[in-house]
């Protein structure tokens, strides 16, 4: 493993309890509240799943984790979200330096078209304004597609185009782009949406790889997705069509799928709405 | 009743129709378009010999003479009209489609909408005017033709390149944020070279908005017959505004005036050609794609 060099930008120092601590957290798109009063701590190097019906905020939820909701045209956030004790939201974190220790993968694989698939596994280092020996960014690509389960597949094609790949060697490079950069926490929405069920599984196995050394906190649709591969799920909802959305219940998968407190949550994990 | 699957005798009489006027469409527009070339080429031909890539108009009366001088005017006039406004209209593209927030952006796009149907003649009044203020009337130069040109290139590479980089995907902007990129890394490393093709074609179409323009010209580069490499200072010919003077003071040998005329015009597409082709070119060299 690549040991993490610190970054120019403020590091941010572990200073009380690890993990993510997500408190009181809302966030807005100008006058619309999209999620309200969302609290939740996720422990370092498990698997969190976020579900919930279409538009209860999940990616909301999620982009507020590494300071990305607030590049949408006037979108606010209240509330804060400490990071190993660090408050990723406090007056001197530059929101740059916090996307640098949380990496996000999207919902449609998005490698970049105009670099090989090399290049794309190295561009979060170069966008650093890292200059990189050639054996290390060698070993980099190496250490990073391996973590992403596209070594073997790739070994032979790094300097074809990253868009020349299937849809679900894409989502594995784009993790694998994330992984490059040595991030702590990994926030995938939904990345499997798009998947059929070998690539689906072969990213879920991948996540599960991936809790030996990061936070994963995942968006999911798929149910047994998150009873598979997550330790903690949230069930998040609408109170009011077109209100915000607010956690529902937060526990282990297993007590939210088997045995959930909230009749909401068993009616959405059991198939039954409204 | 069975479901046909056949064409029924009225779409496909619809369809045949339709074909005939997209294609008829396409020979109207063609028409015009190789008579022209036609036309120049056949007409250009006649004097399209060595000296007239040599010689300039200097002391000529009659036949002979050449456009060199003209030529050479051309491509240093477009060359600092482009230098000019590559910098300043991709800079406000990348600007508006960036950065912009708020009521300036709008302010931009409404005075470039205006500027875009400036007439050329205002253009070439208004830096006339400019210049007399300054540098006290009668002054002359290439320099100042280019910012008069500029005023009417501008706009077209602003929103031109700002159609191009709205063309980049927004996703591509969120994954490079996603890894935690400062904006301008976003730009150069991602924005660029995705754009950079489509931003070197509005170059050209600005290129070829103002490479045959003349009535600017006229009014601050003004004409000269002979040779004069200095943008700062002194008349510079461009290949339309020769093209207008041979054809305005044709002395008594009336066919070397009007060959001279439509070998420049030839000249003249040849050179919008070569810009073509090379800027392609220079794009092909020097983008990283990787190979397909
Ligand atoms: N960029 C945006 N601008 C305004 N409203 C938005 C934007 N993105 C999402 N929303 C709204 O916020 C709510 C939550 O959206 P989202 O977080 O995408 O939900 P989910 O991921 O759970 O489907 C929805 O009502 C959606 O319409
Ligand atoms: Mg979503």
């Amino acid at each position: 493993m690549i040991h993490p060099q610190p970054t120019r930008q403020q590091p941010l120092v572990a200073t009380a309890a690890e993990g993510l601590e997500i408190a009181h957290v809302s966030a807005h798109y100008g006058g619309f509240e999209a999620i309200r009063d969302v609290s939740l701590t996720i422990a370092p190097r498990t698997i969190t799943a976020l579900i919930g019906g279409s538009g209860c905020g999940k990616s909301t939820l999620l982009r507020t984790i590494n300071r990305m909701h607030e590049t949408c045209d006037q979108a606010s956030v209240t509330g804060s979200i400490r990071l190993d004790g660090t408050d990723l939201y406090g007056p001197d974190i530059d929101p740059v330096a916090v996307r640098r220790v949380i990496g996000m993968v999207f919902q449609r694989a998005n490698p970049f078209p105009t670099m090989s698939v090399r290049d794309n596994v190295l561009v979060g280092l170069r966008l650093r304004n890292r200059r990189l020996s050639r054996d290390h960014a060698q070993d980099v690509v190496e250490m990073s597609l391996r973590a992403a389960n596209l070594w073997d597949d790739v070994k032979d094609r790094l300097n074809r185009p990253g868009a020349s790949l299937s849809g679900g060697q894409q989502q594995r490079l784009c993790i694998a782009r994330v992984i490059a950069v040595e991030p702590k926490v990994i926030l995938m929405d939904e990345p499997c949406s798009a998947l059929d069920p070998i690539s689906t599984a072969a990213i879920e196995d991948l996540m599960i790889n991936l809790r030996r050394d990061y936070t994963v906190v995942i968006v999911t649709h798929n149910m047994q997705q998150a009873a598979r591969v997550a330790d903690k799920t949230a069930f998040l909802s609408v109170s009011s069509p077109g209100g915000p959305g607010t956690v529902v219940e937060y526990a282990d998968t297993d007590t939210i799928f088997h045995h959930p407190t909230q009749s909401a949550t068993a009616d959405y994990v059991g198939g039954r709405f409204g | 009743m069975n479901p046909t699957y056949t064409l029924s005798a009225g779409r496909r009489r619809a369809n045949r129709l339709a074909t005939v006027a997209v294609t008829g469409a396409v020979f109207l527009a063609l028409i015009p378009l190789v008579w022209l070339l036609v036309t120049v080429v056949s007409r250009g031909f006649a004097r399209l010999d060595a000296q007239f890539f040599t010689w300039s108009m200097r002391g000529v009366v009659g036949e002979g003479g050449g456009a060199i001088h003209a030529i050479v005017g051309t491509v240093l006039i477009t060359a600092a009209t482009t230098a000019i406004c590559v910098p300043i209209g991709v800079g406000t593209a990348i600007y508006l489609v960036e950065y912009g927030r708020g009521w300036l952006p709008r302010v931009i796009r409404f005075v470039v909408v205006v500027l875009t149907g400036l007439p050329s003649i205002v253009a070439g009044l208004f830096v006339y005017a400019v210049i007399m203020a300054i540098c006290g009337p009668g002054t002359r130069s290439g320099l100042a033709g280019a910012a008069a040109l500029s005023l009417l290139m501008i706009p077209v590479v602003i929103t031109s390149s700002e159609e191009i980089l709205a063309l980049v995907p927004n996703r591509l902007r969120e994954a490079a944020i996603g890894l935690g990129a400062t904006k301008h890394r976003i730009i150069t490393t991602v924005i660029w070279p995705h754009a950079l093709s489509g931003i070197v074609a509005a170059v050209m179409l600005g290129v070829c908005r103002i490479i045959g323009e003349t009535a600017p010209l006229l009014l601050v580069a003004g004409f000269a017959d002979s040779m004069n490499t200095d943008l700062t200072s002194g008349r510079m010919s461009t290949l339309p505004v020769y093209i207008y003077s041979q054809w305005q003071n044709k002395g008594a040998n009336l066919a070397a005036y009007d060959n001279r005329a439509w070998t420049a015009a030839l000249v003249l597409i040849g050179l919008v050609l070569i810009f073509a082709v090379a800027s392609r070119l220079i794009v092909r060299l020097t983008s990283s794609r990787p190979q397909r």
